[in-house]
Formats: C-alpha cells, sequence, structure tokens
C-alpha cells in the first residue's frame, strides 16, 4: 500500500513540513516504533558514502585560444586528458598518472599526483597549467599552446563517472607471505590485515537493494553539489547472490552519475593515492530514499549486522580470477576492529569513511529540510535482480 | 657500536671541507646523508645517521667539534594533518603501535603522538598524504 507519492513529500518539502531522517537515525526510530509506524512517520531517508571511486572523471570545455585550436593532444599539469572528441572537449580520467610517472617501475610506486588531483584542484579554484598540441587545419590553425585555467574561467565541466556507489564490495586480504599493494590498500602477508569498502548501513544502494526507488534521473549529493544518476554502472551486476532480506552479498549494482563540477567542493572530491597501485578519486555520494511504502523503508532499514561481504583473496584468487570466497562477515563484525579467518583474529580497516559517510547523509537531510532539494522520481528503472543482466568475464581468444 | 641520527652544523669557514669523507676515512664512520643543505651565508647544515664503534665514534665527534662544526641530537615526529585526513582508516591497521587509531564505534581516525615510534609507514599508507614527518634538531 502506498503511504505517500514523490509530488506529497515535495509539496511537505515546500511547506517545510517534511519529515527526514538519516540512514542511521531510521535505525533508532524502527528499533522503538517498528517498521510500519516509522513508515508511517518518515517522509524521506538519507544515504551517504565517502569512497576511493577509481571509475570517475570530468568533461571540460577548455574555450578556444585566437587562433583556434583543434587540440588533439592535451595535459592538464601534466596529466593527459583524452581530446578524441570535438575541438576543446576533452575527458579527464581519475586514475591518469602523468606520462613522466614512473608508476611501479620502482616497485612500490607512490603515485603522488593524477587526474584526480588535478579534479581536486580544479574545483578548489587552483590554477592549473594546460599544454596543448594540434595538427592545423583551415578551421583551426593553432599547433601549440601553454596557458593557466581555472575552474570558473572555462567553458562546462561536468563530472561523469561511470561506476560509482558499488552496492556492497569484497573484504580484501592477503594469503601469502610477502605484503602486497592493491586498490584495496597495503595487505601485509599471512592474514596480516584485512580491508573492506563500503558505508555499510548508511550506503546508497545497500538501502534500496532492488532499485525500488533509485533509478535513471535520481538527483542526489556529488561532490557536495547535486547531481543526477545517470544510467546504471559499469559492471552493474543485479543479479549478484543476495541474503534473505534481499541485501547482495557482494559487489552487485553500480551507479553512474553526472553533475556539475562548478558547484562542488573539494572536500568531497579528494585525490588519493594508493602504494604500488595507483591514483584514485574519493567521492562524496548521497541519495535520498522517499519512503513511498512500507516496503521501502524495511529495505532501509537494514542494520551493519545484517549486511555482509565476501572473504576474498588478494594474492591469487582476485588476480587470477579464481571464483571463491574465504568466508563472510557482516559489517556489524568489519567495524568491530577484527574479524576472524581460517580460525584467526584478523584486524580490519575501512577505505571508505563512515563518519564522512554520515556527515553527508546529515548535509542532504538539511538540504531537504530547508527546502533547497526537492526528490525526482526516476523517469526510468534501473535493471534489477529479475533483468537477466549478468556480468561478463573477457575470453582471451588468440 | 653506535648509530645516531645527529644533526650537524657547519660554520661558514668551514663549509667547504670535506668532512664525511674524513669521517669515513681517519674514522671508520659509515655516514648516511639524510638531507643536507648551503644557506646563502654559507652555512652549512646537514641530518645524516652515523654510525661506528664506540671508540671511533666519539673520536669523531671530538673531530667536528674542534673543528667547529656544532652536532645536535635529531628529533623526529610524525605530524597527522587532521584536516587533510578523509577519515579512511587505512593507516590504522598499518601504524604498529596503534598511534594512528580508530574510535569505535563513530570510525573516526586519531592520532596518539606518545604511542608514535617515527616508523614512517603511515606516510605512504595515507592515501590523503595527510601524515607528515618532521626532523627537528632542538636548535
Amino acid at each position: 500500500m502506498q503511504l505517500r507519492s514523490y509530488a506529497e513529500i515535495n509539496e511537505k518539502i515546500s511547506k517545510g513540513q517534511v519529515v527526514v531522517v538519516t540512514a542511521e537515525e531510521v535505525l533508532g526510530l524502527v528499533e522503538e516504533h517498528g517498521v510500519e509506524e516509522t513508515a508511517r512517520r518518515v517522509d524521506v531517508v538519507t544515504t551517504g558514502t565517502f569512497g576511493p571511486m577509481c571509475s570517475s572523471g570530468a568533461f571540460l570545455n577548455l574555450g578556444h585560444p585566437a587562433p583556434r585550436m583543434k587540440m588533439a593532444r592535451v595535459y592538464l599539469n601534466g596529466v593527459n586528458a583524452y581530446a578524441g572528441l570535438a575541438a576543446v572537449d576533452v575527458f579527464l580520467g581519475a586514475t591518469e598518472i602523468p606520462a613522466a610517472d614512473p608508476a611501479n617501475q620502482n616497485f612500490p610506486g607512490a603515485f603522488n599526483y593524477g587526474g584526480a588531483h588535478v579534479i581536486e584542484d580544479l574545483v578548489a579554484g587552483r590554477e592549473v597549467l594546460l599544454e596543448a598540441t594540434a595538427y592545423p587545419t583551415d578551421c583551426y590553425p593553432r599547433q601549440k599552446l601553454e596557458t593557466w585555467i581555472k575552474l570558473d574561467e572555462i567553458n562546462e565541466a561536468y563530472l561523469y563517472n561511470p561506476r560509482n556507489c558499488y552496492q556492497n564490495y569484497n573484504v580484501a586480504v592477503n594469503l601469502s607471505d610477502r605484503t602486497i599493494y592493491t586498490y584495496m590498500g597495503i595487505l601485509k602477508a599471512n592474514l596480516g590485515n584485512a580491508n573492506y569498502c563500503s558505508a555499510g548501513q548508511l550506503s546508497p544502494l545497500l538501502k534500496d537493494p532492488y532499485y525500488r526507488v533509485t533509478g535513471i534521473g535520481t538527483r542526489l549529493f556529488l561532490g557536495g553539489g547535486t547531481g543526477y544518476v545517470a544510467w546504471y554502472g559499469t559492471q552493474h551486476n543485479p543479479a549478484a547472490a543476495r541474503g534473505e532480506n534481499g541485501v547482495p552479498r557482494m559487489g552487485a549494482g553500480t551507479l553512474a552519475l553526472i553533475g556539475d563540477l562548478k558547484q562542488m567542493k573539494a572536500k568531497w572530491l579528494r585525490g588519493v593515492s594508493y602504494l604500488g597501485y595507483g591514483v584514485s578519486l574519493q567521492v562524496g555520494v548521497g541519495v535520498p530514499i522517499p519512503v513511498l511504502d512500507v516496503e521501502t523503508l524495511r529495505y532501509a532499514a537494514v542494520r551493519d549486522e545484517e549486511i555482509f561481504a565476501q572473504v576474498v583473496d588478494y594474492s591469487e584468487a582476485y588476480p587470477q580470477r579464481i571464483a571463491g570466497s574465504l568466508g563472510e562477515v557482516s559489517y556489524a563484525e568489519l567495524k568491530s576492529g577484527t574479524i576472524v579467518i581460517q580460525g584467526r583474529e584478523v584486524p580490519t580497516a575501512p577505505l571508505s569513511s563512515y563518519p564522512k559517510a554520515k556527515e553527508i547523509a546529515e548535509i542532504l537531510k538539511s538540504w531537504i529540510l530547508r527546502g533547497e532539494f526537492t526528490l525526482t522520481e526516476p523517469v526510468s528503472k534501473l535493471p534489477s535482480a529479475d533483468s537477466g543482466i549478468k556480468l561478463n568475464p573477457l575470453k582471451v581468444q588468440k | 657500536m653506535i648509530k645516531r641520527k645527529v644533526v650537524l652544523r657547519f660554520p661558514a669557514s668551514v663549509v667547504e671541507y670535506p668532512f664525511i669523507y674524513t669521517l669515513a676515512k681517519e674514522y671508520n664512520v659509515v655516514a648516511n646523508i639524510l638531507k643536507a643543505n648551503i644557506n646563502p651565508r654559507k652555512e652549512g647544515r646537514m641530518v645524516v645517521e652515523l654510525s661506528a664503534d664506540d671508540k671511533d665514534f666519539d673520536a669523531a665527534m671530538d673531530f667536528l667539534q674542534s673543528r667547529g662544526v656544532i652536532v645536535l641530537p635529531l628529533e623526529q615526529q610524525v605530524n597527522w594533518l587532521e584536516d587533510r585526513c578523509t577519515q579512511c582508516g587505512a593507516c590504522t591497521v598499518i601504524c604498529p603501535t596503534e598511534a594512528l587509531w580508530m574510535k569505535r564505534p563513530e570510525m573516526t581516525v586519531s592520532f596518539n603522538g606518545e604511542k608514535c615510534v617515527v616508523c614512517e609507514h603511515c606516510l605512504k599508507a595515507c592515501p590523503a598524504r595527510a601524515v607528515e614527518a618532521l626532523y627537528l634538531s632542538g636548535e
């Protein structure tokens, strides 16, 4: 039975009567009043996550110099931006490293600077060095350019992240006898530590496991500004194994997000460096969940104790794509600081910040309460568990 | 055997003298230079790790001081830059002494300088580069 519509929620927002709680606060309410009563009382639940999301980047239109230029090769602070688009349009990928970076030649590489840091510098309002070359044409005669740019001086700049907000993720460990350096951080030998990467009970897609209310066109908090779900993300895998509560027990759904870079804040878009691995962008995302019915709230009220992730060996099983898990642990266990794997106590560390995720859910809540942010009904659904979509490995044929 | 990190300050009058060569050749001192510079007033400053047998080490110190070189103990310190920290927690399993630690269930990262042994593992384990090492000379 429907409790309220998007239009009714937005009317309450405009009148200042909307009831909004964060995905953490809702847990206490459900404990006290039960799911049905809480669903009647609460209009919107806000979620949040702040973690490394490698599949991120920005489209920029740099503007034309005089004389005009095609800009076939473009570097921003020494980092290559893809320019195989119309003249002066580029895509700057978060994980791109400068051509002169030694990468892992002196192992493990430090990866102190890359595309993600350029994005952070731009958003922070800092000047960025633009170097471009091109072949000359009659319409675009200029062949070389070197100048400084700032975010507010260029034309359009929007973040377009093909894969964000992974719905659940692996817990990474190392069974080998040497330290390994991965996108899941430094993993010490012989089960020295276990790293995980999800906000758990605050994470957007874990609170809407079947994408009932999060779809294409959903307005959200992105990097400190407003953004939208553009499409389902790359590697979207809604058919992944789920628990009885519907929550995926491993990496499943993903979102492709878009938003105006000029509205964003460097605090919520941070360039980060993973020793021996590379550069990534730490992205802040918050998604509002409209409590349309009791079912929506039941899903939004799932706790860390009820969300499970698979423990995967990153020394052998993951790189060699060998299926299988060393076991399953809950986010409550992960957050306690130690988990037990193969009978051994292993210390845990997150890569995704829980306090920052909470801060994002609070900010989104305050935007809605102040009437600055209204909810959008998805224009189209994301493929869900019944869609038949599955993750295809690459067949190497030669 | 003595192994010690020290700060050497060279007055302008001796800054061109090959001290490290002399330490190695005459006093069997192994010098690992961590940092060195000469300022515009031609005064030199070097952070160096010296190792030698006890007797050689003492003789080397006497030699340096007799030439006007000031020898100061080095104090190292790790600084946690709270503003740069993104509160992810990656450092907390790398820090061997729990100087960088996580308050639970809040999951916030804190730094306890008293527990820090300046191993510097955190410098590269921190994705946000929110930790830095400082070399203080007690000057």
